[in-house]
């Protein structure tokens, strides 16, 4: 594999400091007044590291223009044009993008590798494998986010056995594979096998648990890629493979935790009963008090500290432009406004924050979970805005619930709680929510975009 | 073995250095950590690039090719969306 224009050790240092500046890059992500020159660092590791390969003797350079501006125009315009709800979209096509890739680089390596040893058929059979689960696991996921495919659960009998019989098929051709080298059709059997897997393993889990999915199917094309590093040999592809992997997996862990589930829950199981919890009746039946945008308008005029908790829903009816005004009106008169928010209020790690940061808000508004919970008993109005089982005192007042244990944010804690929220249906865990029955909560039915409209208008005519 | 020993050496301390550092990333940036790692698993660009040499079947080459145009759409396209979120958050005025 040597042949370069410069000698290979020149190469190879450049790949160290390629990966160092990728380390750089990350590091840079610890704060948002570091992160942009974060992102541009760990984008020049990258070109250094594209440059230097490029000095290899003997490339196909036109096709290699080919591939490079079909993929770079395809990578731009979804860059520019992604609207930030869809995210994790894209970030679901993208890690099936990377998946692919190292598929198709460990199978173009070992067709050139004379006399592969067993390392190389091992690593090139695992590369094969997580890849082509991660670019078809991350298709099913990305239909499921964007509603090609239905969200929720799919299962068929004996799919659990199915699984396990395609897995130990796949590894059974990586040991065909390490005994006789020759046959490349091995490889590409590992790889259909891996591509039904990927399928069949994401299938079933339904659209709630897509956040743990991403996050899962994100760590894998690393995994994926440090793999295709150990066929070539290329540090480099190892390093920035498992800095990808290692992420993934801390967001999956935090996901996990943030939603009470086990990863083997998310993967194989489903949210335990909730039938013989109290019914909606038992929780609601005469006690919800219903408000209006004016009521709550003059509850603004006592108040100093507002928290805006945001669920989906927000993002769903787009109210988070409108929120920011309203939170501009109440600044204006001296209240102070934050934001609490709950790690899976979006639908992927940090989401919200992202939606949020859009409309303006500045990040240091945003409050964490465990941060704004030791505070909320001096918040005077909590409005909660498409939120709902995040914010279930359940989680810690029933151990028998199916929500039993999950971290919330303690909204009941505040003086007075406002619920933006267009009925009382129950969340994804499908459980009802004595917050909205409780002595200090208000309801204000109605789509968050147009409530929180009128509410604002209230607000400047008081 | 000695190769392998040493890859195997490099992956492991990688991988502690990445646990380090990202638990260190606050939630506010998980996102664009995410989409920032999108674009860095677009280094299998690396493999491809060396699989399209033209003394290797041609076979080899196409799929080298396909891997370059997948792997710039995460590196193009993670990078400048990362850059786009990234740019919109911003310290109170």
């Amino acid at each position: 594999m040597s042949g370069y224009f410069i000698e290979t050790g020149w190469v190879n240092l450049a790949y160290l400091v390629a990966s160092v500046l990728f380390i750089k890059g990350i590091k840079g992500l610890t704060h948002p007044r570091t992160a942009v020159s974060g992102n541009l660092t760990s984008a020049l590791g990258m070109l250094l590291a594209v440059v230097v390969t490029l000095l290899a003797n003997g490339l196909d350079y036109q096709w290699i223009l080919v591939g490079a501006v079909i993929g770079g125009l395809v990578g731009g315009v979804i860059a520019v044009r992604v609207q930030m709800t869809k995210i994790p979209e894209m970030v679901a096509l993208f890690n099936g993008f990377g998946g692919g890739a190292s598929v198709l680089v460990a199978g173009a390596a070992f067709m050139i590798t004379a006399n592969p040893d067993v390392q190389t058929t091992v690593s090139t059979g695992l590369s094969g494998l997580i890849g082509a689960v991660t670019f078809s696991g991350s298709l099913i996921a990305f239909g499921k986010l964007s509603e090609i495919l239905p969200g929720r659960q799919i299962s068929f009998p004996g799919l659990r056995i199915f699984n396990a019989l395609v897995g130990l098929g796949a590894l059974a051709c990586v040991v065909w594979l390490t005994v006789d080298p020759s046959a490349t059709i091995a490889y590409w059997v590992i790889v259909a096998a891996a591509l039904v897997l990927g399928i069949t393993l994401t299938i079933p889990i339904g659209g709630a648990d897509m956040p743990v999915v991403i996050s899962l199917l994100n760590s894998y094309s690393g995994l994926a890629a440090a793999a295709t590093g150990f066929v070539l040999m290329n540090n480099v592809l190892i390093i920035a493979g498992s800095l990808v992997g290692a992420s993934g997996l801390i967001l999956t862990k935090i996901m996990c935790v943030a939603m009470n589930r086990s990863l083997g829950h998310v993967l194989f199981g489903k949210l335990g009963p909730s039938a013989d919890g109290p019914s909606a009746d038992d929780v609601y039946g005469g006690k919800v008090k219903s408000t209006s945008p004016e009521e709550v308008a003059m509850l603004f005029d006592t108040a100093q500290r507002v928290l805006v908790v945001p669920g989906y829903g927000l993002a769903v009816a787009q109210a988070q432009h409108i929120v920011r005004d309203m939170a501009n009106v109440l600044e204006e008169r001296g209240i102070n406004v934050e934001y609490g928010i709950h790690p899976v209020a979006g639908r992927m790690p940090g989401h919200m924050n992202v939606l949020l940061a859009e409309a303006d808000v500045p990040y240091d508004k945003l409050r964490e979970m465990e941060d704004i919970n030791t505070e909320m008993e001096q918040i005077d109005v909590c409005m909660v805005v498409g939120a709902n089982d995040v914010v279930n005192p359940v989680a810690r007042t029933d151990p028998k619930s199916p929500i039993a244990g999950m971290p919330i944010i303690d909204v009941d804690k505040a003086r007075t709680v406002v619920v933006v929220k267009r009925s009382l249906s129950p969340g994804f865990a499908g459980i009802p929510n004595p917050l909205f029955a409780a002595d200090n909560c208000l309801m204000m039915f109605g789509d968050g975009k147009k409530a929180i409209t009128e509410l604002v208008s209230a607000l400047k005519e008081g | 073995m000695e190769a392998l020993v040493a890859a195997i050496t490099v992956f492991v301390l990688a991988i502690f250095i990445g646990f380090e550092i990202i638990t260190k990333v606050p939630p506010t940036l998980h996102t664009p950590l995410m989409s920032g790692s999108n674009a860095i698993s677009g280094i299998a660009l690396i493999g491809a690039i060396i699989s399209t040499r033209s003394d290797n079947p041609k076979l080899a080459t196409i799929l080298g090719v396909c891997a370059v145009a997948l792997a710039m759409v995460n590196v193009v396209g993670g990078y400048m969306v990362t850059h786009r979120m990234l740019a919109m958050f911003k310290k109170k005025r």
